[in-house]
């Protein structure tokens, strides 16, 4: 075990290396010069602009200042944003409580209604429930963020007036009229989250109770004289869930990057918005940091989910 | 006496038996689909769809850019069935344009994707060894690549220089749809793999290596038609992916340029007026989701269609 944990995160230093090569190199690629806000300015004559080229190194060629990145990026110095001044790092985690409130809380919900729905449509496959759980399943995988956020805004927000449209981030929470209104601005947005995550969860989790009921040990179960319930609950669930929590695992990184439509409708100051923003005022320091925290997420939980599928399932072996 | 079966008669029974169509494996999958209602109701409104946004235009003729202040923001009205936007352009004009390239974007993207996949999950699976593990390795990191920020990154980064060279829309075209397929083959490309590493092994391939057919052809002629079926349900999928990346990039600003009315550009500019005028963003997002439901739909009963266990 120890050495397939070893291994495993010695494939994952490559893996986040080349990585962080291919956003680099999108970006030193990319025609556009990051000095270009500069270029209109009269007040900054060419030999200026030279020598802030040559303190920045960018003059120098692409691996080299590749290298210089990556060795910064590791230290923890993000560089500066060109757009608030102030360093990335904290710019980032300024977003991140907003954004694992929102995406977190609908990530947690859509898991406790989604696992008990799968259990119930699989054990009492094609009834009534079942049929209805598959189709609004269905709809709700097809469903874009921005059709069921525009939605509920129009009934909820606007027709029934119970929830403000636009997220406000300048709440004071040390009072509890702030505290009601942050939970109020925060039920549309995780709505539409909750639409989004459950719909694939529940399938999820129906198909894999579909793969383990008609299977041998839940038959010697019964003939043993196990209650029905405590033939699903304790064997067949119990089994059944182990490709979900790696699924759910896998899903984390998402939870992050993955709510950026719905953090842009509601004006959610979390990292997707920041992603959006950064990229369209062509900040590009802080959208060369969001990409490879990005992909850290995803890299760092394919391990834990690989690990995890180990632990829950002692069948599975290490080789 | 009971009577033998002469020669005679059994030549009769198998003459007649002959003359009775002989079922296909493409006629048993259609028999199939057409038992799975959803997925037959999702292929009647996605081809009415496209024969909408196809021969619409020429049928409806208003000009999709004509302002007409009489009637801005107005409700569907009859000169106006789907309404008009805030300068008074007509929405059903623009909703068939859209269309026109939310569908074509989801074609082109499609056929990328599933052209890449096929081809590296084929040399990937076929050819084994040292090519495999470098191609497995290619297809893990580009599932690990963050999508949507390095989606929206490239194409903002390189929209400018393609619409320099190939024109607005058409290079915003090409761009959207290179990226939108370059980060969507990994998928196509695991199934494939997958079955070309146990058709490999069956005898027909043997036989055509003993015949000495080219490593190409094995490969594309005589393996690849028989994993055919994973990847159209893959491909029926992947329309309706790159069709909701497009109206995705759209919707964030970073698409087409604002004057193209894509589907997710007409939910963006809609958006502002949704206290007044709700049709204007709901209309265009609804069409987005039922196409993207449809197709869904039909992707599910390919599944079960070209499953030949599935007895359905």
């Amino acid at each position: 075990m120890t050495q397939y944990i070893i291994r495993r995160i010695l494939v994952a230093i490559p893996t986040l290396l080349l990585i962080s090569v291919i956003i680099f190199g999108v970006l030193a690629l990319a025609p556009g010069d990051p000095l270009a806000q500069f270029a209109l300015n009269p007040a900054i004559p060419m030999e200026t602009r030279a020598r802030i080229r040559e303190s920045f190194g960018l003059d120098k060629p692409w691996p080299v200042r590749y290298v210089r990145w990556i060795t910064s990026m590791v230290k923890g110095d993000w560089g500066f944003s060109f757009a608030t001044k102030s360093p990335v790092i904290d710019v980032v985690f300024q977003r991140v409580p907003q954004t694992l409130q929102v995406v977190g809380l609908a990530y947690l919900i859509a898991i406790f209604i989604a696992i008990p729905v799968g259990i119930i449509s699989a054990v009492k496959q094609y009834s009534f429930f079942d049929q209805i759980t598959t189709f609004l399943s269905f709809i709700g995988g097809a469903l874009p963020s921005f059709f069921t956020g525009l939605s509920f805004m129009l009934i909820f927000a606007i027709n029934l007036q119970w929830f403000p449209i636009v997220y406000s981030s300048t709440l004071d929470l040390t009072t509890s009229a702030g505290i009601t209104q942050q939970l109020k601005q925060m039920v549309l947005p995780v709505m539409v989250l909750v639409v989004q995550q459950t719909a694939a969860l529940t399938r999820f989790m129906r198909s894999s109770m579909l793969d383990n009921l008609p299977l041998d040990y839940v038959r010697t179960a019964r003939a043993k004289g196990l209650s029905d319930w405590a033939v699903v609950i304790r064997h067949v669930v119990i089994n059944s869930i182990i490709p979900v929590v790696t699924l759910i695992a896998l899903g984390i990184p998402a939870i992050f990057a993955g709510a950026i439509i719905t953090e842009n409708l509601f004006r959610v100051n979390g990292l997707g918005q920041l992603l959006v923003t950064s990229i369209q005022n062509s900040d590009t320091p802080t959208v060369m940091a969001l990409a490879f925290i990005f992909s850290i997420l995803v890299v760092v939980f394919n391990l834990i989910a690989d690990l995890l599928y180990g632990v829950l399932d002692p069948r599975v072996k290490y080789t | 006496m009971v009577a033998t079966p002469s020669v005679a008669d059994a030549i009769a029974e198998v003459a007649q038996n002959t003359n009775k169509k002989s079922r296909t494996l493409w006629g048993d999958a259609w028999r199939r689909f057409k038992k799975h209602r959803l997925a037959m109701f999702g292929s009647v409104v996605i081809i009415f769809l496209i024969l909408t946004v196809l021969i619409g235009p020429s049928v409806w003729t208003v000009n999709r850019d004509d302002l007409d202040f009489a009637y801005t923001m107005s409700n569907p009205i009859a000169q106006h069935p789907l309404g008009t936007d805030e300068l008074g352009r007509d929405m059903l004009a623009r909703a068939l344009y859209g269309g026109r390239i939310s569908l074509s974007v989801g074609v082109t993207a499609m056929i990328i994707a599933i052209l890449l996949g096929s081809v590296i999950g084929a040399v990937s699976g076929y050819l084994g060894g040292y090519v495999d593990e470098g191609l497995s390795f290619l297809t893990n990191l580009f599932l690990s690549l963050p999508q949507l920020p390095l989606l929206l990154l490239t194409v903002y980064l390189f929209r400018d220089s393609v619409t320099k060279v190939l024109g607005l829309e058409f290079g915003m075209f090409v761009i959207v749809v290179t990226m939108v397929g370059v980060l969507a083959w990994m998928s196509t490309a695991r199934i494939v793999r997958a079955s070309f590493i146990s058709l490999k092994q069956k005898e027909f391939v043997e036989a055509a290596i003993c015949v000495g057919v080219k490593r190409s052809n094995i490969m594309f002629k005589h393996i690849l038609p028989n994993a055919m079926s994973p990847i159209i349900v893959a491909a029926t999928l992947e329309i309706g992916n790159a069709i909701l990346s497009e109206s995705t990039l759209s919707f964030l600003g970073i698409g087409f340029p604002p004057d193209t009315p894509t589907w997710g550009r007409l939910v963006t500019d809609g958006s502002q007026y949704l206290q007044v005028a709700p049709h204007l963003p709901l209309i265009p997002a609804a069409l987005i989701f039922i196409t993207v439901l449809s197709i869904n739909f039909m992707g599910d009963g390919l599944r079960d269609a070209l499953d030949p266990r599935s007895r359905l």
